[in-house]
C-alpha cells in the first residue's frame, strides 16, 4: 500500500447499544487489509475503549482512523466536558462513571490503561468545557 | 476441549454458530465487568459472563474470543446475537451460575490466561 487510507467515523452520543459500531468496522477492514491479528487486536481494543468514553463521557464525537505502510493512527475528537487531571484519569481504576453505566460493564477506570497498554504512542489533549482529542499509534 | 465438549458439560444450549462446535479452546476469562475482559482477556478465546448486553458481543469481537457462554438462564435477544454473525463467535447459554460454570470447565481442563 503505497498511499495512507482513511476512515471516517460519527459516534452518537445517546445510543450505547450501538457503541462499538465504528470499531467494528474498522476491525473488519484492517482484516480485509490482511494485517497481522495481533496488530488488528491491539487497535481493536483501543478504538473501542475511545469509543466508549465517547459515549459514556462526552456525548459522541468522531473517529478518523489513518493506516499507512508504518502504523494505524485514530483520532478519536469530542466536544465533551475535557477531562480535568490527566494524571489521574490515567491512573488503573480511577473513574467518574455513573452506575447505570457500571451495571452496563463499564466504568472500571481501566479504558485509557488500556488504550496505553495496547498501543505504541498515545496523546491526549484535552480543554475543559470543549472537549478531548486522544491520537493513539499502533506500529505495524 | 471443544465448544461441544463445553457445551455437553454444562447442559448448554447452542443459541449461534454451532460451525465452530469442533474449535478447540484453552484459556478462559469470566466477569461481568466488560472493562475487566478488555484489560486482562486478551489472551483468552472463551468469555464467561451474567452480563446479557450487546456490549458483551462487541467485547468478544474485539479480543478475537471464539465463544461467549452467558450464565445463570440468561438469554441474548435477537439483535444481540445478530452482532455475532459474521464474527466467528459461538453463543451458548447454560442455566448453571458463574460458579459452578467456571467450577466445572476447570475441571475439565480450561484454565484462566493470566
Ligand atoms: N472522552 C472523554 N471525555 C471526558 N472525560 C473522559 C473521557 N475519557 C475518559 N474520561 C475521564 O477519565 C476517566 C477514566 O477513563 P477510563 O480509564 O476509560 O475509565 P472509565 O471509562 O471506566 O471511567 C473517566 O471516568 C472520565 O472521568
Ligand atoms: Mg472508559
Amino acid at each position: 500500500m503505497s498511499e495512507a487510507l482513511t476512515f471516517n467515523y460519527k459516534i452518537d452520543g445517546d445510543d450505547f447499544t450501538r457503541a462499538g459500531e465504528a470499531s467494528s468496522s474498522v476491525k473488519n477492514k484492517l482484516k480485509q487489509l490482511g494485517l497481522d491479528s495481533d496488530i488488528i487486536r491491539k487497535v481493536a481494543i483501543a478504538m473501542y475503549e475511545g469509543e466508549i468514553n465517547m459515549v459514556i463521557h462526552a456525548d459522541g464525537g468522531s473517529i478518523t482512523v489513518t493506516v499507512s505502510d508504518s502504523d494505524i493512527t485514530m483520532v478519536l475528537a469530542d466536544h465533551g466536558p475535557g477531562i480535568p487531571d490527566i494524571e489521574k484519569a490515567m491512573q488503573e481504576g480511577y473513574s467518574t462513571a455513573r452506575p447505570e453505566v457500571r451495571s452496563l460493564g463499564f466504568g472500571a477506570g481501566m479504558g485509557l490503561p488500556n488504550m496505553k497498554k495496547y498501543t505504541d504512542e498515545m496523546h491526549i489533549d484535552t480543554v475543559i468545557g470543549q472537549g478531548t482529542t486522544i491520537t493513539m499509534k499502533v506500529h505495524i | 476441549m471443544t465448544i461441544r465438549e463445553m457445551q455437553e458439560v454444562l447442559d448448554a444450549r447452542f443459541l449461534y454458530g454451532e460451525e465452530l462446535a469442533d474449535l478447540d479452546v484453552q484459556f478462559v476469562f469470566s466477569a461481568d465487568m466488560m472493562s475487566d475482559v478488555l484489560a486482562y482477556g486478551s489472551k483468552c478465546s472463551v468469555l464467561i459472563t451474567g452480563l446479557c448486553n450487546p456490549q458483551v458481543v462487541r467485547t468478544a469481537e474485539m479480543l478475537d474470543i471464539v465463544c461467549i457462554i452467558f450464565v445463570r438462564g440468561k438469554m441474548p435477544d435477537e439483535n444481540m446475537l445478530a452482532l455475532a454473525v459474521g464474527k466467528g463467535i459461538a453463543v451458548l447459554a447454560t442455566d448453571h451460575y458463574m460458579f459452578t460454570t467456571c467450577g466445572m470447565l476447570y475441571e475439565h481442563g480450561l484454565r484462566g490466561g493470566a
